[in-house]
């Protein structure tokens, strides 16, 4: 059942596939995207070994996507070369139909990117971290103020917004980064496992940030290696393991791709990602 | 494991850590370039005994005992070399403090803390004391040379004054701590730090400036009315340049005397070292510095970035210390101006090049803070602004922040020699751009908290920047006094910086 909020829309999870041109406001319709988040094709890069291999994804707009993956398998490499901060050997990358290699800064005015580590400024307060992001993007102080002091509380944070961020726990800072990923409203956010050195009560406000702004509309991409979250939280789940994409789907299509019907995430990942380790 | 087998495995292991923390500075990290590093610090080594034998060489042939002057430039020098070494150990004191480390380790250790932070002390001492040999070798060498064996004595006052400096440093910052507190000792360290090892040789000067209108503090050295005032020849004050000169008496109390104010402040402080360091990482767990709640600023986006930096700068310890230090050695040179404001004299033509190589010291400094030590450089680059517009605004910032130093002492110049204030300006400018190009050339994606190794990044860099900022001031004063000459000089360091651009990386 779709749920539309202003232009935007969300999805049930069990849908897996959404669209907004066909959806009806009083749900029903079988959905099918009127655009893509994101598109990847044939997205290359190789160091010393071939990290990403030809890799094609496409995410649709308002999904929640989570990407998981074994260590080294070209999770972050793919995410970095989507944000910009990586130029593939090969490939395109589409980012709600601008071509984000040609066009690298309107794709970035869309877009937020947080990384597992949380880089922010010792030396500035949570709250001036945001005014900094807010200009980067271009977004108006009396926009952009109201909307970090309501992050600021909603993460808890709210007590230490005028104090440096030199103190600061990794949680506190993934916080802030966080924050600061959401001030500027983006269309789509990459986040490169964000709850990292998380507590359990901070993961819980993150999680339900996150699933609020996709309900509001936004997209969200994310690797995890926290399976229990990609299989909670993600419309759909995408495996990647040898810079390759062996599994795609929501958990159900993905225990049918697969016969299994009845297992759970943690297993089947381990089937997917050991079988192109074996080749 | 024994108290005596657990504090000397301790030592080796504080031994070994400041050794590759010396090795890994030396050759950048990469132990490939450990060849190239040993044959170049033997030629840096080889090259200062050029200097040295220039400054020092005359002196080879004193003998005991001596009069009263030369106690005094003698003791003066030696005074003047345990400051620098005051202030490099307050400075590697505060960074053990503040460095979290492997403090955990050895506070959940069983071992007695009391003796560790012994060695930990020792080890600090031991740091400063072989920084100072390495440096003062080519000046012993030089007056071993010409002098003879008795000058080798000057090694023993040096252990004295490393192993003294670090005590005192250790006690002075461990007071700090108990008086103001961790948020603020840090800070207040560097500045003390940089005022104390700029502040013997600023204070000669201005007592030279105020007496006799010249910048050297030799001057005031050697005046008979310093004399007057100064101890007779058998004072205790004179025992330091006594054991430089192979006084073996005066030595063995010296290093005596060394030895048991480390000891001292061992036997005192090691307790508190710990507490202290306990302090220091708590203090940078909890993070208590806050600041004042404003509106939210409009405008562009270079805009946000520029201040963002502007923020940073202002807030950074480090630059603050090292500004100051700059702007200290600009106070002899100011004084030299407002003397000689209503007449020409020729001493004025000394504060050109004083003012380009603060200059340009300054802004490879700033440059690499802004543009290399980025530390949300993934923010940045996510962020929806070309690459160029990013690296422009923090070249900006640069540029203003020098602007705003320099400006006010070339402004005044003017009224003094309108067209020496041309000059010094032009070469101010082109000392700050050439400095900012060389780090733009080289830059590095580092954090600001790793300003200290800036260098191990690129020795080409760091050497460029030094003798670009000297090769202006030097055709800028050069200009003043010979201008054929100024421009010759010009052209070459003009050349140097085009060969170093010719070398950067991202050339390619």
């Amino acid at each position: 059942m779709a749920e539309f909020v202003g232009r935007r829309f969300t999805v049930p999870k069990h849908l897996g596939i959404m669209v907004a041109s066909d959806a009806k406001p009083d749900g029903g319709a079988v959905m099918k995207p009127d655009r893509s988040a994101l598109e990847v094709l044939g997205l290359t890069k190789r160091f010393d070994r071939l990290a990403v291999d030809s890799l094609d994804l496409t995410i649709h707009a308002g999904e929640f996507y989570a990407l998981v993956g074994p260590n080294g398998a070209g999770k972050t490499t793919t995410l970095r070369m989507v944000a910009g901060l990586l130029r593939p050997d090969a490939g395109a990358v589409s980012i709600f139909g601008i071509d984000a290699l040609a066009n690298p800064v309107a794709a970035k005015q869309v877009m937020a990117w947080v990384s597992d580590e949380p880089m922010i400024y010792d030396k500035l307060t949570p709250l001036e971290y945001l005014e900094f992001v807010a200009g980067l993007w271009g977004i108006a102080p009396s926009v952009s103020e109201p909307v970090a002091e309501g992050l600021l509380t909603s993460l808890g944070l709210e007590p230490h917004r005028h104090e440096r961020c030199e103190g600061f726990s990794k949680g506190m800072r993934q916080k802030v980064a966080l924050a600061g990923a959401l001030v500027h409203d983006p269309r789509l956010i990459i986040l490169d496992e964000p709850l990292t050195g998380l507590d359990a009560v901070s993961a819980r406000h993150v999680k339900g940030l996150l699933s609020e702004r996709v309900r509001a509309g936004c997209t969200v991409i994310m690797t995890t290696h926290i399976l229990e979250v990609a299989e909670r939280m993600a419309d759909r789940i995408g495996v990647i393991a040898s810079g390759r994409l062996v599994a795609e789907g929501t958990l159900t299509e993905l225990r049918q791709q697969n016969g299994h019907a009845d297992t759970s995430l943690e297993d089947l990942f381990i089937a997917l990602v050991t079988l192109p380790e074996a080749a | 494991m024994s108290s005596a087998t657990a504090l000397s495995w301790f030592a080796r292991h504080e031994l070994r850590l400041a050794w590759r923390e010396w090795f890994a500075m030396m050759t950048g990290g990469r132990r490939k370039r450990a060849r190239a590093a040993v044959i170049g610090l033997l030629f840096f080594a080889a090259l200062l005994h050029v200097p040295a034998w220039a400054v020092i060489g005359r002196f080879a042939d004193l003998q005991l005992p001596l009069d009263k002057s030369s106690l005094i430039v003698i003791s003066a020098t030696i005074f003047l070399a345990w400051t620098l070494m005051l202030s490099q150990a307050i400075e590697s004191v505060t960074r053990v403090f503040y460095a979290r480390a492997d403090l955990d380790l050895i506070m959940s250790s069983p071992a007695t803390l009391a003796n560790l932070f012994s060695v930990r002390i020792a080890a600090i001492a031991l740091a400063v004391t072989a920084m100072a040999l390495l440096f003062s070798t080519p000046f012993i060498d030089v007056l071993v040379i010409g002098g003879g064996a008795r000058w080798l004595a000057a090694f023993g006052v040096v252990v004295a004054m490393g192993l003294s400096a670090a005590a005192i440093a250790i006690a002075i910052t461990i007071l700090l701590f108990r008086l103001i507190g961790p948020a603020r000792t840090r800070f207040v360290a560097q500045v003390l730090a940089a005022m104390i090892g700029a502040g013997f040789v600023i204070a000669l000067q201005v007592a030279a400036i105020m007496s006799y209108g010249t910048l050297s503090r030799f001057t005031i050295l050697t005046s008979g009315s310093f004399a007057a005032y100064a101890p007779d020849v058998d004072s205790i004050w004179w025992w330091p340049a006594r054991a430089t000169m192979g006084d073996s008496e005066a030595l063995l109390l010296l290093l005596a005397l060394g030895l048991v104010l480390l000891g001292s402040v061992m036997a005192v402080f090691s307790r508190r070292f710990a507490d202290t360091a306990i302090d220091a990482a708590a203090y940078g767990a909890s993070g208590s510095k806050r600041t004042k709640q404003r509106p939210f600023r409009g405008g562009s986006r270079q805009q946000a970035l520029r201040r963002k930096e502007f923020s940073l700068l202002w807030r950074d310890p480090w630059l603050i210390s090292q500004t100051l230090m700059q702007l200290l050695y600009l106070v002899p040179p100011a004084l030299l101006l407002w003397r000689n404001f209503a007449d020409n004299s020729a001493a004025l033509t000394l504060i050109t090049p004083v003012i380009v190589m603060a200059a340009g010291q300054l802004a490879g400094g700033l440059a690499w803070l802004t543009i290399s030590g980025e530390d949300a450089p993934d923010l940045v680059a996510t962020a929806p602004l070309t690459p160029s517009s990013v690296i422009r605004a923090k070249i900006e910032v640069v540029l203003i922040a020098i602007a705003a130093i320099f400006c006010p002492l070339v402004a005044a110049l003017a009224f003094a020699s309108p067209f020496q204030a041309a000059v010094s300006a032009g070469a101010v400018i082109i000392s700050a751009a050439s400095a900012t190009a060389i780090q733009l050339w080289f830059r590095v994606q580092a954090r600001r908290s790793q300003f200290r190794r800036r260098q191990t990044s690129s020795r080409l860099a760091t050497f460029a920047e030094a003798f670009s900022s000297i090769g202006w001031a030097a055709s800028a004063a050069l200009l003043l006094a010979l201008p054929i000459a100024g421009l010759v000089s010009g052209l070459i360091t003009a050349g140097l910086v085009a060969i170093t651009w010719k070398f950067s990386p991202k050339r390619n």
